[in-house]
């Protein structure tokens, strides 16, 4: 599947329609959120401290299912920390202290009876950094977790690698050498091979912390483009500085300062009409 | 602030004093070695003049004067054989320590236990020895040594010898009691210096504690669990003092390490245990003398070869992560 930048920046135009258009009946239900009125991820109350000290404070958040919500604000504001606590990431944390709820289909995954291992296999995650597996070569990295999760035939193995990587838009950079160690790949590649790895365990709900940080234009907007894309099957919640790309692949966005959730709505909402002057000032890039 | 101004506050001759002085520390060491290996060459040159490399393969060993043969095999076979032995004991052992400290342990008693462990490292290598020579040598020949030797001895020929409690074995597992907390401590720190980062891309895909120390910690620490080992190992080859009270101490052919029970006697152990009597005028100290420039050889290619794998193993994933 080759494309040059303008065919992808035609497909995103193309894209942008009906996604605007599926967004228009809202409008007359502004208390609700959801397309459909089902929402994946369920945030009650959260809050989270390290060492005693709070990153974030109560937050209350419902994220809709199958869409792309965007979490925007200032660096240092908690945006990362809130994205661990919906996997249990903070358990491995030293001195992080989780409080409230996420409910995710019905449960609670802070449950005492919820094996944390079980619910990150449904919860794929890319990292701010990159971070393959240093002595694994490309493939295995992407084969990781389907090993784990007990895939062992190698046809499918191939056949989930290669989509995985299509869909991160390296396969045709790697196809020819995938037994290559995944460290001789460049920064915004390894992103790419992460953001590979994530999906191929197909995840219910994909966790993305600055995908497209370490990347180039180019791979930034293919990279937008799958996520446009993955929206179709997943759930999915983005940490981006950039506010055109939250803009052009959130449905919401939720703005985050010191801690707190300042505004969280539909994603036109938040840029176009934001109703705080905090919000407004952010995202027109008045402070940050 | 003018150019100028910013020019003549630069002060160049702290630079000069610190090159000079790092230069002069750098030095240092290689006088050391080369004071060392001076002297235990010209110490021991009338043994190398005599008796020439048959000094390195010999393997008799009579101080009688007239009578005088030297010969160093036995005691490079028992110095290796005894480091080796205890280095298949002690690195398992102390991977498992390390792994419960940095992987499993809960906060609370990892503190108290790495703290434990790190004094066991700094205990005195005598103390060791009496430990072995008063108590552990006749626990472990009652309990371990003769029973394996009445089941085996007949069959293996390496359970042949009768026990006696002083012998190639209980040296080596006293040794390796000395080498555990060493590497255990260090191979702790290289596992708890695994970035978070790291474990977490295993955890994200669902990893339990022990795929993530398998797919993510291990070939990450992989190198530097190696060198801790070899640390380990050229603390063995070197330790005197526990080794002398329990090796046995035989000379001669009957000393090579045929056997888990037999008496031997390593490098060290020799030199420490007949430095006394040796006479300055005869062969007798050039002997030994030479034993320990021996020793000074075995311990440097054991140096050489930690460095050697540490470079094959790193790399294999050089180039580190990038992006960061
Ligand atoms: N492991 C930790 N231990 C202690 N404090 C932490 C830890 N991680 C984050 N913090 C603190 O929590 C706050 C929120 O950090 P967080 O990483 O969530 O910010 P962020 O919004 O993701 O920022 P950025 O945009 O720079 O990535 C910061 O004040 C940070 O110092
Ligand atoms: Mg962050």
């Amino acid at each position: 599947m080759e494309m040059s930048a303008l065919d992808v920046l035609n497909a995103m135009k193309n894209d942008e329609q009906p996604s605007t258009k599926r967004n228009e009946p809202e409008k007359e239900i502004p208390n609700d959120m959801t397309n459909d009125g089902k929402y994946k991820v369920l945030i009650e109350n959260l809050a989270v401290s390290y060492n005693g000290k709070k990153a974030i404070k109560d937050i209350n958040m419902k994220i809709p299912d199958k869409a792309v919500t965007a979490l925007i604000g200032p660096s240092g504001c908690g945006k990362t920390t809130l994205l661990r606590t919906i996997n249990r990431m903070h358990d491995l944390t030293k001195g992080a202290e989780v409080t409230g709820k996420i409910i995710i289909d019905g449960e609670n995954v802070y449950d005492s009876h919820i094996n944390p291992i079980l619910q990150r296999r449904k919860i794929g995650m890319v990292f701010q950094k990159p971070n393959p597996f240093p002595t694994m070569s490309i493939w295995d990295n992407v084969a990781a977790g389907l090993k784990l999760n007990g895939v062992k035939d190698k046809g499918i193995l191939n056949e989930i690698v290669e989509d995985s990587l299509k869909m991160a838009y390296l396969w045709d950079e790697v196809k020819d050498e995938l037994k290559k160690p995944a460290v001789a790949l460049s920064g915004g590649q390894q992103q790419r091979l992460c953001i590979a790895r994530a999906l191929a365990i197909q995840p219910e709900v994909l966790l993305m912390d600055e995908p497209a940080s370490a990347l180039d234009p180019i791979a930034s907007q293919k990279i937008e483009q799958t996520i446009i894309e993955l929206k179709k099957h997943y759930t999915i919640i983005i940490v981006t500085h950039n506010m055109q790309q939250a803009l052009r692949v959130s449905d919401r966005t939720g703005f985050m300062y010191l801690g707190d959730m300042i505004e969280y709505d539909k994603t036109e909402t938040v840029f176009k009409n934001p109703k705080k002057e905090l919000t407004s000032n952010y995202v027109q890039g008045r402070f940050g | 602030m003018s150019r100028d101004l910013l020019a003549k506050k630069k002060n160049f001759h702290w630079d000069s004093i610190f090159k000079i002085t790092a230069t002069c520390a750098g030095a240092f060491v290689l006088l050391i070695m080369v004071l060392i290996f001076g002297q235990l060459l010209s110490d021991s040159w009338l043994i190398w003049e005599k008796e020439g490399l048959s000094f390195v393969t010999g393997d008799r060993w009579n101080p009688v004067e007239g009578r005088e043969a030297f010969g160093a095999l036995p005691y490079i076979a028992g110095t290796l054989v005894t480091s080796l032995i205890a280095l298949c004991i002690a690195v398992p052992l102390s991977l498992g320590i390390a792994m419960f400290l940095s992987e499993i342990a809960p906060t609370r008693i990892r503190e108290p236990i790495s703290f434990i462990v790190e004094l066991l490292a700094a205990v005195p290598s005598i103390i060791y020895g009496l430990w072995g020579l008063f108590t552990f040598r006749i626990v472990f020949k009652d309990w371990f040594e003769s029973p394996t030797h009445e089941a085996l001895g007949e069959h293996i020929f390496l359970f042949r010898d009768a026990p006696f409690g002083l012998d190639i074995l209980t040296a080596s597992v006293v040794l390796a009691i000395m080498i555990i907390p060493t590497i255990s401590a260090v191979s702790r720190e290289i596992l708890l210096a695994v970035p978070a980062i790291q474990r977490e891309a295993a955890y994200m895909l669902g990893a339990t504690k022990w795929e993530v120390f398998r797919m993510s910690v291990l070939p990450y620490a992989k190198s530097g669990l190696i060198g801790a080992s070899i640390l380990g190992l050229g603390r063995a080859v070197g330790e005197t003092m526990a080794v002398t009270m329990l090796i046995g101490n035989a000379v001669g052919p009957k000393a090579f390490p045929f056997g888990f029970f037999q008496q031997g006697n390593s490098l060290a152990s020799i030199i420490a245990n007949e430095f006394n009597e040796a006479s300055p005028v005869s062969m007798y100290f050039p002997a030994l003398i030479g034993l320990g420039l021996i020793l000074l050889f075995v311990s440097l290619a054991v140096n050489v070869c930690a460095h050697l794998i540490i470079r094959r193993v790193t790399n294999a994933h050089e180039g580190g992560i990038k992006g960061f």
